[in-house]
């Protein structure tokens, strides 16, 4: 209808969205002037605040002496459960987390009171004086005793899909095993903080290093038994959340808030980095089982999957953790007949919660094993087994969950990395050099990654933003997702500078707070983008309306004729105004230059009854290829090269984009190898710090790593057709376990699959090789390598 | 009192408590919080500072440190370099703007410690001499779990390629003059509040008079281990003698073979300076805790500690290592396998003070150390063995190995080593003696492997030396 401008035509559209934009606040990360919670600066008659917790993991209180405490220099008073107006019980979606105890002990490190004093070191000096005896009984702390004791937080859930009866045929195509896989802590470098501050009367605002600020908001209301009105809670920035600060960020926050209402002080509570590790949940461990059937050339014919999840001892958010485990066990692959049962184990263990991948990577892994397992069977090179399995992309594509894949990227993606990585010919020369190599042996294994994007959870999936505009054309933004370091806020901003045609640098984001956008979502599930994105450019898209028509009524022109290019705004093909002028102008007009934006996303829905629905809008690919070595004199390994290919649809900025997936990689990669939590048989913790728990170290890192995004638009009618990647490149670090266990294989020619429980520290890879070693005394093979 | 530099203005500190941490200071002090605490016990990197020292020849060096388990008093006389210092008038440090070019940060709490440990790395070495390897070194005591580390890496690799990392020469002098003339006037550290106290004395004679009259003052040096007693265990230590200043403790030289280190030489100038001479020690070092430990954690402080896992032990042992141990009526020399005698416990006299460490580097020998544990970088070995053989015409002659993680001390393998005399060197050779580990070491399960591993990975240990003598069979095999 209307032609271009000569200027427009020669200069499209500034492209803010897809280009690799720094993290809003980088410049503040690299000279220490960004600020997290205990960086503010500290209030006039500031108190402190510790937490004194139980030294048993089952059991009861007998007694309690807070003498010595009360006398501790600089303590101002003791709280405990009796002193708490509101609920006690601060559970997120089922009841089971009493925010203090006097009585039952249901884990080790379970909050019993809380110190107010003067100073950090007088608090925490404080605590340590109470004198607490316990009637203790024995705890149960692993998923075996849970399933034998039958102790469960929450019931059953099942997936189903085909007739598992038909299909279990003998050995050899018949295959059953199990795995153990350990839970993992969040070790985001910044611990759990809040800090209280009472307003006038009846209100407060709570700083938290939190996911989840309405969350926050409303437990914290609930405690002190306000109205949710009365609490504002503020988050400019985490350092590191990674799920641990999903749920698990409220208590200290109404702990603090219940100080600061007490003494109308305000309150910071900061735990230390052990009582960190010790009070909050972690990721769940699982423990496996399968049965399965398959063709002699490797198809899955039925499985028969079971997934134990350690909740520990409440349910937190552990419905929905191994519900996504139990829609993961699929991975990418179709399975005829197939059930899927997850259980909710309870144990005298702190409560398990969301930590990147909410369960998919424990469920992932069960198939990633079937799969190998398959190929040694078979013979058959474990690829070959993969690609022979995958979901189709027009048939062989209905989940267990009865979700049809209307976009299957994986076969090309993974046939694209199996070329570049050059995967067939290092397969040859690897076990030319493994047959050669008397200590040393080289694993090498692609494994592809599917991850269902949505939370599982419909009423989740919603997200509202704020958008204010300035006279001067400055845009103030706030939406409901919170900045964890992903570059949400980078990505949002690029967003609303799209669609109104403005340079990133004239819009700031605000703190997420609660009385700007309210009900908002945890940043959680990859969706931050998804949704705060759509909720902010439909509020960028509302004032752009308002400021076009305000313009077209102006200059007497169509509103079709208004158009946004780099910061100024056109009424016919040459003439323009500032954005700021524009601003001004509406001003002047009394246009409102505020605007909300809501989105909630589409056809997504779960019968949970009946086990069917299309609980995702869309699925996320990718597919990494590792190769490893180990020594098989002590099960160290090293990471030779991975290459990575990723699918995030049209990225909205491929350096961060790209960010996520190494990050997400490296962070897999510390869950399946060095990161060992260890328990006493008292169930507490032993690993209590960065001493003993191991994360990933700048040695770690491959020795060469390829990323490639798989730059597709999505199908879906996502945000300009990005997708999300927070969670899935967390999975292929897969690849690097099944790269171990390929290694270890090689003693055995690749004919026994070994058992590799995680993570694979280099004991437990030794313990590998030694079990394969005896496989292969009882059932000797005449090619066995020397 | 104390006195120092803190980026370039004087501080003056006489109030403020023995025991109070450069973090601490810093944070709830003085309201510099760009340096975070991430740990609070050294392991993880996020409050790393740098420390700028003068040397014996009036030289400035600066060295990345953890200022969570460093005491504020032990600054006395140096300058104290944070990331507020960094940014000049508005503008970037070139470690700084590489950070942001590479997206190299995401949540941003680890990045002023990565920040300032690049910035260290910087003005300790030439650019052409930072290679990949030497940034892991530098880094490797620095964890982000967000980035993954490799934009981090190019963004060093950016930083040490741009001219104008390096603090000037200009300045340098002037921060020279400065803490020069600080030092003729006030050489000695002190500090004294309540009944705390703490000393930091430049000389011997200082550091004998201290001790004479404060017999129970706790001694440290680097302070890595001590500092753990006040930001975990949350004690107050009543008087602390902080050995790392006096200058004879600082002496390191080699003649005929032996190395002579103070027993206040770091760890990172014992592997700089062993690099040629003894270079199975040196690449031993690499994985002795993190670059900002190495860089306080002295060779006697690790010896005196005396842990079953310290990772130099066992080396010094194989080698045959004596120390010279200050008394009070003059100096003893005590052999390195006899100083420890059970768990925690050692020979050290009272009164006692290990002065220097002599090291025979063994040039004909055949060495092989070791270290087994769960990560590469910054992590307690599970098993770190030493091997020193000396081998003719494919036999065994003569063989000290000694463990650590092994027993409740670091130990010779006596029957181990009694087994190898006079057998070929060679895996069937070994055989018996791998069988002797067995009675000469009954180790124990913990959190970082159980016994039955350890006592394999010993075995295996031994085989790995046979390995390693016919060809190279290690880790870095590589089919291409």
């Amino acid at each position: 209808m209307r032609s271009l401008p000569p200027l427009s035509s020669q200069s499209p559209k500034t492209k803010y969205v897809g280009s690799s934009h720094q993290h809003e606040s980088a410049i503040g990360h690299v000279t220490g002037e960004a600020r997290y919670v205990d960086d503010l600066p500290e209030p006039r008659d500031l108190l402190h605040a510790a937490i004194g917790y139980s030294q048993i993991a089952c059991g009861q209180i007998s007694s309690i002496d807070f003498k010595e405490v009360e006398q501790s220099k600089g303590v101002i008073g003791i709280l405990t459960v009796k002193d708490i107006p509101g609920h006690i019980d601060i559970g997120p979606v089922f009841a089971g987390d009493p925010l203090l105890t006097d009585h039952d002990i249901r884990y080790f490190g379970q909050p019993i009171f809380v110190v107010a004093a003067t100073s950090e070191l007088a608090a925490r000096q404080a605590v340590r004086k109470a004198q607490i005896n316990y009637k203790p009984a024995p705890p149960i702390l692993t998923e075996k005793e849970a399933l034998s004791a039958q102790t469960f937080v929450l019931p059953d859930h099942c997936l189903q899909r085909g007739d598992l009866k038909t299909h279990h045929t003998k050995p050899p195509f018949t295959l059953e095993g199990e795995q153990y896989i350990g839970g993992q802590e969040h070790f985001y470098l910044e611990g759990q903080v809040a800090m209280a501050i009472p307003d006038e009367p009846g209100t407060m605002t709570v700083y938290s290093s939190s996911q989840h600020p309405s969350e926050v908001q409303k437990v914290v209301a609930e405690v002190l038994g306000w109205p949710l009105h009365s609490i504002t809670v503020d988050m400019r920035r985490m350092g590191g959340g990674f799920g641990g600060k999903e749920s698990q960020a409220a208590p200290w926050a109404c702990m603090a808030a219940l100080l600061a209402q007490r003494y109308q002080r305000p309150v910071k509570l900061r735990l230390s980095r052990q009582d960190d590790m010790i009070m909050t949940g972690k990721r769940h461990p699982f423990y496996n089982q399968y049965r399965v059937s398959f063709t002699p050339q490797g198809v899955l014919l039925s499985a028969d999957i079971e997934l134990n999840g350690n909740c520990g001892h409440s349910p937190d958010l552990s419905d929905g953790i191994v519900d996504r485990a139990m829609f993961h066990a699929d991975n990418s692959y179709y399975i005829e007949n197939v059930k899927i049962l997850g259980r909710r184990c309870m144990t005298n263990r702190v409560s398990n919660t969301a930590f990147r991948g909410f369960g998919g990577p424990q469920g992932m892994l069960v198939i990633e094993q079937i799969i190998d397992d398959i190929a040694r069977i078979t013979g058959i090179d474990p690829l070959d087994i993969r690609k022979r399995n995958l979901y189709g992309v027009l048939d062989r594509n209905i989940t267990p969950y009865h979700q049809t894949l209307e976009e299957n990227w994986l076969p090309e993606l993974i046939t694209q990395l199996e070329q570049e990585s050059n995967y067939r010919a290092r397969r040859t020369l690897i076990t030319q050099f493994n047959h050669q190599s008397p200590t040393v042996k080289i694993g090498l294994a692609l494994t592809p990654v599917k991850f269902g994007i949505s939370f599982t959870s419909q009423h989740l999936n919603q997200a509202g933003a704020l958008i204010h505009i300035y006279t001067d054309g400055s845009v103030l933004l706030n939406h409901g997702g919170t900045e964890m370091g992903q570059g949400l806020h980078t990505k949002v901003c690029q967003i609303v500078a799209q669609t109104l045609q403005i340079d990133t640098s004239q819009i700031k984001i605000s703190a997420t707070r609660t009385d700007k956008v309210p009900n908002t979502s945890p940043t959680a599930a990859s969706s931050g983008t998804d949704l705060n994105g759509q909720a902010a450019n439909l509020a960028a898209l509302e004032l752009k309306k308002r400021l076009s028509q305000c313009l077209a009524d102006e200059k007497r022109v169509d509103i079709a004729q208004i158009r946004f290019d780099k910061g100024q705004i056109y009424w016919n093909e040459t003439e323009s105004i500032s954005f700021a002028e524009l601003a001004q102008l509406a001003y002047f007009k009394r246009v409102s230059l505020s605007a909300t934006g809501f989105y909630k996303t589409p056809k997504i829905y779960y019968d949970r009854e009946n086990a069917k629905g299309h609980p995702f809008l869309y699925f996320a690919y990718g597919a990494a290829v590792s190769e490893v070595s180990i020594d098989t004199l002590t099960g160290e390994y090293k990471v030779n090269r991975v290459d990575i290919l990723h699918d995030v649809g049209s990225s909205i900025n491929p350096a961060l984009d790209i960010g996520q997936i190494e990050g997400g990689f490296m962070q897999g990669l510390g869950w399946l190898t060095t990161e060992e939590l260890c328990w006493d048989n008292q169930g507490k913790l032993a690993t209590t710090g960065p001493a003993t728990y191991k994360i990933p170290a700048i040695s770690d890192l491959p020795e060469i790593l390829n990323i490639s995004l798989f730059n597709r638009p999505a199908t879906s009618e996502t945000i300009y057709r990005s997708k999300a990647v927070g969670e899935p490149p967390f999975m292929l670090a897969i690849s690097v376990w099944s790269a171990l266990r390929d290694a270890i294989s090689s003693i055995s020619n690749y004919k026994f699959s070994p058992q590799l429980d995680v993570p694979a520290t280099p004991e437990r890879v030794f313990q590998a090789i030694e079990q394969i070693e005896k496989n292969m005394q009882k059932e000797p093979y005449h090619d066995k390598v020397e | 009192m104390i006195q120092f530099l803190l980026n370039n203005q004087w501080q003056i500190l006489e109030d403020v408590s023995p025991s109070l941490t450069i973090l601490q200071w810093l944070r709830t002090k003085i309201a510099q919080t760009g340096t975070k605490e991430g740990c609070a016990s050294g392991d993880c990197g996020a409050c790393t500072v740098v420390i700028a020292t003068l040397s014996q020849d009036d030289k400035l060096h600066y060295k990345a440190v953890n200022s969570c388990i460093t005491f504020v008093a032990s600054l006395h006389g140096k300058q104290l370099l944070t990331v507020e210092h960094l940014a000049q008038n508005g503008h970037l440090h070139i470690v700084q703007k590489a950070m942001v070019e590479h997206h190299a940060s995401q949540c941003g709490f680890c990045t002023p410690g990565f920040v300032m440990s690049i910035f260290a790395m910087l003005q300790n070495q030439t650019k052409e001499s930072i290679t990949k390897h030497k940034i892991n070194q530098a880094l490797s005591g620095n964890l982000c779990r967000c980035t993954g580390y490799r934009p981090i890496i190019d963004a060093a690799l950016e930083a040490a390629s741009t001219p104008g990392a390096a603090i000037t020469d200009e300045q340098k002098v002037d921060t020279t003059q400065k803490l020069l003339s600080m030092k003729q006037q006030l050489p000695h550290g002190e500090l004294k509040k309540d009944e705390q106290r703490y000393w930091l004395p430049a000389d011997i004679k200082k550091l004998k008079k201290i001790y004479r009259e404060h017999p129970d003052t706790a001694l440290i040096s680097g302070g890595t281990d001590v500092a753990l007693e006040v930001t975990q265990s949350l004690h107050s230590i009543p008087k602390i003698l902080d050995l790392s200043a006096v200058s004879e403790l600082q002496t390191i030289s080699s003649d005929e073979d032996i190395l002579h280190i103070g027993g206040s030489v770091s760890i990172n100038r014992l592997m700089s300076f062993c690099q040629s001479s003894l270079p199975e020690l040196a690449q031993l070092l690499e994985r002795f805790a993190a670059n900002q430990v190495r860089n306080q954690g002295t060779i006697a402080g690790n010896i005196a500690n005396a842990s079953p896992i310290g990772d130099l032990p066992p080396a010094l042992i194989a080698l045959n290592a004596t120390l010279q141990v200050m008394v009070p009526d003059g100096y003893k020399t005590i052999p390195l396998e006899d100083f420890f005698i059970g768990y925690k416990q050692t020979l050290l006299p009272h009164q006692g003070i290990i002065t220097q460490i002599d090291i025979p580097i063994k040039p004909k020998s055949y060495k092989r150390f070791y270290k087994i544990s769960k990560r590469y970088d910054d992590d307690i070995s599970a098993v770190c063995s030493a091997f020193c053989f000396s081998i003719k015409s494919g036999y065994i002659q003569s063989a000290r190995i000694a463990y650590g993680g092994m027993a409740e001390i670091p130990k010779r393998a006596l029957l181990t080593e009694q087994a190898l005399v006079g057998q070929p060197f060679t895996l069937s050779g070994i055989k018996p003696a791998q069988q002797s580990i067995e009675q000469d070491f009954n180790p124990m399960s913990d959190l970082r492997a159980s016994a039955d591993y350890r006592l394999k990975v010993a075995q295996n240990l031994l085989s790995r030396t046979v390995y390693e003598y016919n060809q190279n069979s290690h880790l870095e095999a590589h089919y291409a």
